[in-house]
């Protein structure tokens, strides 16, 4: 897979934290909601750094859409989230991995987990589920630290429709007023949200590693077959 | 550092750089303990200068791969089967 050019066509603060980047790249060959990227930066004297950021726009999108999140001290996302502005061009490939995909070929209920800027491939896939009019119930569960923490929040409101719905976790702080759910994403609150094993919903579940070892080991504790739960940890190799 | 594992299909970018196929969807049977599951399910220890690739069943070293500027090492002697999808 060859390496291609992305040209920074608009950026979008998502919190003090993320950033969303719009790109285009002109032989973007297409991609599957849920699919990856890889991004190299090239330092002047050849030094370089490559780093995974998940997709968030559906397929067939205008623009190539990628949202990241800070790590402080990273090597490639300070410079795309503070750096990078508009006709700044950088090398990435994809799309990458046919594994944490959804086509919606099938209306099977899809019950999507995320935590942090894990929610991100989860976009992309509701974003697909709008875009293609698709009649599968599709749920995200979306585990933040705080309010302020919440990625794409007024675009995930805006959301929600007879087939589609959102409940948002906070884990660490919540306003009085919060009406949606507090506390980790844990078996109680899956059984709550998701749907029974006999219905044999797809389960995509990303996050930070710990979240998703704990999120995936609680859905196969309530009955889901194991092949039916997939799981994207961050990564490779944060930053 | 954060030693934790990561799914394999984080891997597909590095290891798509040899196969002409998503290898993250090909199917391993593990060498020790014979769990059969995709290699997108495998746990990936990529933050190394290799990938090591282990089963998440009996913990089992499947795959290792190390790549230099000029040449690419992979050891899948983890591995007693690979199944390739649409392989005919």
């Amino acid at each position: 897979m060859r390496w291609l050019v992305g040209t920074v066509a608009e950026t979008v603060p998502e919190t003090a934290r993320a950033v969303t980047l719009r790109l285009d790249v002109p032989a973007w060959p297409g991609h599957r909601a849920g699919q990856h990227v890889d991004v190299r930066l090239t330092a002047e004297d050849g030094y370089a750094a490559q780093r995974s950021y998940s997709i968030a726009s559906p397929p067939g999108a205008d623009r190539l859409e990628l949202t990241v999140d800070r790590i402080d001290d990273g090597e490639v996302s300070p410079w795309l989230t503070t750096v990078a502005d508009v006709g700044d061009q950088f090398e990435l490939r994809g799309p990458i991995g046919g594994w944490f995909v959804w086509d919606g070929d099938d209306i099977a209920p899809v019950l999507l987990v995320g935590g942090g800027s894990g929610v991100v491939p989860l976009m992309a896939m509701l974003r697909h589920h709008s875009a293609s009019g698709s009649t599968a119930a599709m749920h995200l569960v979306y585990s933040a630290r705080t309010l302020a923490d919440v990625i794409y929040r007024q675009a995930l409101e805006a959301m929600a429709s007879p087939h589609r719905a959102v409940t948002i976790t906070l884990t660490r702080e919540s306003p009085s007023d919060w009406a949606g759910h507090r506390g980790r994403v844990d078996a109680d609150m899956l059984a709550e949200l998701g749907w029974p094993p006999a219905v044999q919903p797809h389960c995509y579940v990303c996050g930070p590693t710990p979240f998703v070892e704990a999120a995936a080991d609680a859905l196969v504790g309530l009955g889901h077959e194991a092949a039916r739960v997939r799981t994207e940890r961050f990564g490779p190799t944060g930053g | 550092m954060d030693t934790s594992p990561l799914d394999g299909n984080a891997t597909a970018g590095a290891l798509g750089e040899l196969f002409t196929f998503d290898v993250t969807m090909a199917v391993t049977t593990c060498a020790h303990c014979r769990d059969t599951r995709p290699i997108a399910e495998l746990r990936a220890y990529a933050r190394a200068p290799g990938i090591v690739m282990r089963c998440p069943s009996c913990d089992g070293v499947q795959i290792r791969f190390v790549q230099s500027t000029e040449r690419a090492w992979l050891d899948l002697r983890g591995i007693q089967i690979l199944q390739i999808p649409g392989a005919t």
